[in-house]
């Protein structure tokens, strides 16, 4: 195993990423000051598309949520929302976001000067798929602000995606379209809709071949790299823009696979990670897999962004049955298959579950999955105690040595 | 005197070193209490290991460290984590498929070694230290108990007083609701051991044959029979348990072929 410092490959297209990550928080910012156009607050898998036919700018908490944790400032904050009632074993994206809000300290204005913070808005828009704190975390902000929280709850514990589900779903989304229109003050653009739901679509396709490019051997790239570069899918899905950089990023990526440029030198061992990125450490995460030749290279997080089914054609049902097929609200059996086609596309060493105290969702360890999987694999498993957002949660002493001796048995295993 | 290996094992509480021989015999061992001077404190107990053999640093072929403070030996050639050494030190012993139970200072492992060896599986208390040496340092201290008087107060309990928190600074306070009920000190404490052997329980469903290892087993030994109750069979103590890890690193230390 080495011990000198990994050098980190620089991924070129971060700079583009950079700029229209930039431009869409200034136009954020332009239209909450100007009044020039509407804002929409959504969830990072709520039905955006729609939004945006029928007018708004959208502004994604959950990103906001994601630079608290990864500006270290949400654990400062946490605790200003605990106070008001607001447990910290809820959701720390909520916590943070409202402890954010409260104090009026924000990474938005850190990032770029002259944006004092998230933009004010003019509707609340969740799907439940991610949780249900969502809706309580908008509800604060619908009271604060005394506008309109609307949402679709979501079906959990999916096993297929039947046509009940995804008949549900459609209705709930199509009965969002009256209070959109009444605040945005227009009727919904059908046919900017169905160019939305294709540019989505886009997007996703081209995502989805960023994050497969990591089944070569070496990986061009790691989980951490996409968990930077996952923005534009995130927040800009629908735009052209979006596209555009991820056409750029899959062709540098392309490159590095043709040249044989591996993302981490000498990879040795191939990791995948299930649960929630820990925002605040993924510096020193990365640096210590580089630094022990292992490359974590996928995730379930990262590909949480992939909507497949979307479909131009048919923009209410295909949305419906994307934000349906989503892992996070699937039964059991199905997340055990998913993760056994990951494995096996990856080519997996080990895989590392990530128990987010506050996030039960997207903690997949909980009902014996780490257990079943080593045994069908024969492979060790690796559960760290952790949260998204809340460091203390966070034991880094021990989660720095349970990776190390993983590492130490994956090479034992190896031979090596 | 060149076939001389050692083990640093910085651990959250005490500090352990062990010097081998060719035959994998410990020859010279410290223990001393950690303290916030990790280097200092490594570097004073293996002085003090190599003057009882009258050995000098330069004997010693080859030095691995472990333990939480394994990063700051500055005179040990390589790192090995715990996990590797506990287990080492543990299949030298019982040179077969084991279940190796260590309860340290600060944390507990349950690692599954396999027939030849290998380390088959692992696991690691979550980050609270409940069910771990530093519970029983905490609640001792609470009841005025030296910890070094737990095992024998432990053993003369005429029962197990049941404790209902796996929190540290609960079980304080429960405490204080045993004694006001007129519970005896030794039957607390008995429950207090008790509760850490129901914190490795719950991590790990312990199968085959165990080996208890680590400091807390090697002063408060009533704790493997009392695991060994509960499992309804044998727990084997670890020979030298306090100083496994020092010793396993010490193993690794010369099994290790050079340049490392």
């Amino acid at each position: 195993m080495k011990t000198e410092q990994q050098t980190f490959k620089k991924i070129n297209a971060t700079k583009q990423m950079k700029e229209i990550m930039e431009l869409h928080f200034r136009e954020l910012d332009e239209a909450a000051k100007t009044k020039s156009k509407k804002i929409a607050w959504c969830t990072s898998v709520g039905p955006a598309e729609l939004l945006r036919a029928a007018g708004f700018l959208v502004f994604f908490p959950e990103n906001h949520g994601a630079m608290l944790g990864a500006s270290r400032m949400a654990t400062d904050l946490i605790p200003v929302a605990n106070a008001l009632g607001y447990s910290p074993d809820i959701c720390s994206y909520l916590t943070s976001d409202i402890g954010s809000y409260i104090k009026g300290q924000s990474p938005i204005s850190k990032a770029y000067p002259g944006i004092s913070g998230p933009p004010r808005p003019d509707v609340l828009v969740y799907n439940t798929n991610q949780c249900r704190d969502v809706q309580d975390w908008y509800n604060f902000y619908a009271r604060e602000f005394n506008i309109p929280c609307i949402g679709i709850q979501t079906h959990r514990g999916v096993g297929d995606v039947t046509k009940a589900h995804v008949d549900s779903i459609s209705a709930q989304i199509k009965a969002l379209i009256p209070t959109l229109e009444e605040v945005s003050g227009k009727k919904l653009d059908y046919d900017e809709f169905k160019h939305v739901v294709g540019l989505s679509r886009q997007c996703t396709d081209l995502w989805k071949e960023v994050l497969q490019i990591a089944s070569n051997v070496p990986s061009p790239l790691t989980f951490f790299d996409g968990a930077i570069q996952m923005g534009p899918a995130v927040i800009l899905r629908g735009e052209q823009r979006a596209v555009d950089f991820y056409k750029l990023l899959l062709a540098e990526l392309k490159l590095r696979v043709k040249d044989k440029v591996a993302a981490i030198d000498g990879e040795q061992f191939r990791i995948y990670w299930e649960g929630m990125p820990i925002w605040g450490k993924l510096r020193e995460l990365s640096t210590q897999f580089a630094e022990l030749s292992a490359c974590v290279l996928a995730s379930t997080y990262c590909s949480s962004w992939v909507f497949t089914a979307l479909d131009p054609d048919d923009p209410f049902d295909s949305m419906a049955r994307a934000y349906t097929e989503l892992v996070i609200v699937r039964d059991e059996n199905y997340k055990e298959r998913y993760f056994e086609a990951e494995i096996e596309r990856y080519k997996i060493d080990g895989m590392i579950f990530h128990d987010a105290k506050t996030c039960p969702n997207n903690s997949n360890n909980r009902y014996g999955m780490p257990e079943r999987l080593s045994k069908k694999y024969n492979m060790p498993m690796l559960v760290i105690n952790g949260d998204l957002n809340d460091l203390r949660c966070y034991s880094e002493e021990q989660a720095r040595t349970n990776i190390e001796a993983y590492i130490e048995q994956l090479s034992e295993k190896k031979g090596r | 005197m060149n076939s001389v290996f050692g083990g640093v094992d910085v651990g959250a509480s005490a500090t352990k070193v062990a010097l081998i021989d060719a035959g994998r015999r410990i020859i010279a061992s410290d223990v001393r209490r950690t303290g916030v001077d990790f280097e200092g404190c490594a570097r004073e107990a293996m002085d003090a290991a190599l003057s009882s053999c009258g050995l000098s640093c330069a004997d010693v072929t080859r030095i691995f460290s472990t333990g939480y403070g394994r990063h700051n030996v500055s005179f040990a050639q390589a790192t090995r984590t715990e996990i590797a050494c506990h287990s080492r030190a543990a299949y030298h012993f019982f040179p077969r498929k084991i279940t190796v139970v260590d309860v340290g200072g600060q944390d507990n492992k349950i690692i599954h070694i396999a027939l030849n060896g290998r380390r088959e599986n692992f696991k690691m208390n979550r980050k609270c230290a409940a069910g771990t040496g530093a519970f029983l340092e905490e609640v001792a201290q609470r009841m005025d108990v030296p910890i070094a008087q737990v095992d024998a107060l432990a053993r003369q309990a005429s029962h197990v007083v049941r404790m209902g928190s796996y929190c540290t600074v609960f079980t304080k306070t429960e405490i204080l609701a045993h004694l006001r009920a007129g519970e005896k000190v030794p039957d607390i404490v008995a429950g207090l051991v008790d509760s850490v052997v129901k914190r490795i329980i719950e991590m790990d469903p312990l199968s085959g044959e165990i080996v208890a290892s680590g400091g807390v087993v090697a002063h408060i030994p009533v704790l493997a029979e009392m695991l060994s109750r509960h499992l309804g069979r044998p727990v084997h103590i670890l020979p030298e348990a306090q100083l496994a890890g020092a010793f396993g690193a010490a193993l690794l230390a010369m099994e290790t072929p050079v340049p490392l």
